[in-house]
């Protein structure tokens, strides 16, 4: 089963916190393939796939920052108008539901990530399909 | 229970034996004062009193307040009762509006400050082969040296450890197998906080007992520090203004503060009227200081709110005791007309093992209606990836705060170790609102 560990950031919505986090990581060579915010009046939860998720919590850590590890799904698509739609559609049919999401598109290829209500039974059913899943190493 | 009493005499003294030392010693300082400090002389006068009309402790109603303006009014050195060449230590408080407060102390006054002191240890339980570390702040502040030459009286060994170097303070408490801790509760807390953070628990200390003060702190709060430190915590009270720690302590019973009142005359006033109330009823604490000869005050507003509990304690102490302080008069908070104390704030917070025990509080007025923010820090082990979960936490306490303030406060998570800590007095208030 292949999915990838994603790291939550929690932080205060306040003026260059986002940037705190990204001059730790890349002061410690620890490169950012995406990330997302999620936001209330007040904090925020930031989330992030990195090049070294453990080194990253060590480094954000001795920063004070709560953080938190959360396995994901990877799915690697061709960048055309319909491919996205066709995996949704599937994963709503089996009742699998998307708590969030994000994506990233690049030449030909296009990569999201998902966070389902139900990990095993989302990984079941995008086998079945033959969609390509990627590994924490793959990105 | 520990059973033992440092000064017997006094401290077990019958009240009628009591009321007439008081009355000696009060007629003693007011004939002192009336020839020594211009202040109260005129005061006097203005009130038509002399020292003769004074002769008994209850004629102390008679007498004049002394207030924290008064002080600041004959800044620095205006109601010393004694010249400069009999004071031989000076403190200052931290003056965070207009100019400090300045206290003199004459050789006696150190003479009695320490005995106060190896009382409340004594109450505590320290005895002579204890080890304690002073980690109140050394220098003006009357935390630190007042504590440090109480610990000496008493013949237990001091580590004068003051604040500031946290890790270097693990380090000899660990080293040196220290058993006694004397600072704020909030510096305990950090103190357990720092050691938890270097992998180490109450199991690699020694600490058996805390002496706490300087600052209001819950029942709650009391809690956390004996568990986290694995200590027996108990309350100091004082205020530089009087003497500093030791004006008050608690007992082994944990039911109340002794108040050292043959030094320290206790009235409960309404802080609206001045009326003095009756022996347990709530209101704010009004102490004349009854021994001192270098700065001596009549009838000091101490601003702090608190009920004076008669009868000889469990303990054996025929001395009052007032209960845990509820607030400052001047800490309240009065927001959209209901009366908020921080400290009630904070027993919601303890109660919530979600957060650290930090907070603040932020009050506005945005078109003319008050606004309350309680700031509160969110424990790293309690941060999930699922916002649904920290919304309900946010809710949760902001329920849990309106059931007991009786307002709605909104609440914002902060990251851990954002809000500033503070080694003396916690500073959790921020009140924006400008009055016209």
């Amino acid at each position: 089963m292949e999915t990838i560990k994603q790291l939550s950031v929690f932080l205060e919505n306040k003026g260059g916190r986002i940037n705190d986090v990204a001059k730790a990581l890349g002061e410690h060579g620890i490169n950012m393939h995406a990330f997302s915010m999620a936001e209330t009046t007040d904090f925020g939860i930031l989330r992030l796939i990195v090049s070294d998720v453990e080194q990253a919590v060590g480094v954000l850590r001795a920063e004070n920052f709560a953080v938190v590890l959360t396995d994901v799904v990877c799915i690697s698509c061709p960048n055309v108008a319909g491919a996205l739609s066709a995996i949704l559609e599937r994963l709503a049919e089996h009742q699998v539901f998307i708590e969030y999401m994000y994506a990233f598109a690049q030449g030909e290829k296009a990569h999201i990530v998902i966070r389902p209500s139900n990990l095993e039974e989302c990984l079941k059913w995008l086998e079945e399909d033959d969609c390509d899943i990627l590994a924490d190493k793959q990105l | 229970m520990n059973n033992e009493i440092w000064n017997r005499n006094k401290e077990c003294m019958s009240r009628d034996e009591l009321s007439d030392l008081q009355g000696k010693r009060l007629h003693k300082l007011v004939d002192l004062v009336y020839h020594n400090t211009p202040f109260y002389r005129h005061k006097m006068q203005e009130l038509d009193l002399l020292p003769a009309d004074i002769r008994t402790i209850d004629d102390i109603v008679k007498l004049p307040f002394t207030t924290k303006a008064d002080l600041r009014d004959n800044y620095p050195v205006g109601l010393l009762a004694t010249p400069m060449s009999e004071i031989v230590r000076i403190h200052a408080s931290s003056g965070t509006t207009g100019s400090p407060t300045i206290v003199g102390y004459t050789s006696r006054d150190l003479e009695i400050w320490k005995e106060i002191i190896a009382r409340a240890l004594t109450a505590y339980g320290v005895t002579r082969g204890d080890i304690v570390s002073v980690g109140y702040g050394y220098g003006l502040f009357t935390g630190g040296l007042g504590a440090h030459y109480g610990v000496e009286h008493l013949g237990a060994t001091v580590l004068p450890t003051s604040t500031g170097n946290t890790e270097k303070h693990i380090r000899l408490l660990r080293d040196l197998g220290v058993t006694g801790l004397a600072c704020t509760p909030s510096y305990a807390l950090y103190l357990a906080e720092a050691l938890h953070k270097q992998g180490l628990s109450a199991d690699d200390l020694k600490l058996r007992i805390g002496a706490f003060g300087a600052e209001p702190w819950t029942e709650n709060m009391r809690h956390e520090i004996e568990e986290r430190l694995g200590i027996q915590a108990y309350n100091i009270y004082g205020l530089s203004e009087i003497m500093g720690p030791g004006v008050a302590y608690e007992c082994g019973c944990k039911d109340g503060s002794h108040i050292a009142e043959d030094h320290f005359y206790p009235e409960i006033i309404n802080p609206e009227t001045g009326e003095v109330l009756p022996v347990g009823q709530e209101g704010e604490l009004v102490l004349t200081t009854l021994t001192k000869t270098g700065m001596p005050l009549l009838r000091y507003r101490t601003k702090d709110l608190t009920t004076l509990m008669p009868g000889t304690c469990a303990c054996g102490r025929t001395s009052i005791r007032f209960t845990r302080i509820l607030g400052r008069s001047d800490d309240m908070l009065i927001v959209r007309g209901i009366n908020v104390f921080p400290s009630q704030v904070e027993s919601v917070i303890l109660e919530m093992p979600e957060f650290a025990p930090r907070y603040m509080l932020v009050v506005d007025r945005k078109n003319n209606l008050d606004t309350l923010e309680v700031q509160v820090e969110l424990r790293p082990d309690s941060f999930s990836d699922d916002m649904g979960s920290m919304l309900d936490l946010r809710r949760k306490l902001g329920e849990r705060l309106k059931s007991v303030l009786s307002i709605s406060a909104e609440v914002k998570l902060v990251e851990p170790n954002s809000l500033p800590r503070s080694e003396g007095k916690s500073t959790r208030v921020i009140d924006k609102r400008v009055l016209a």
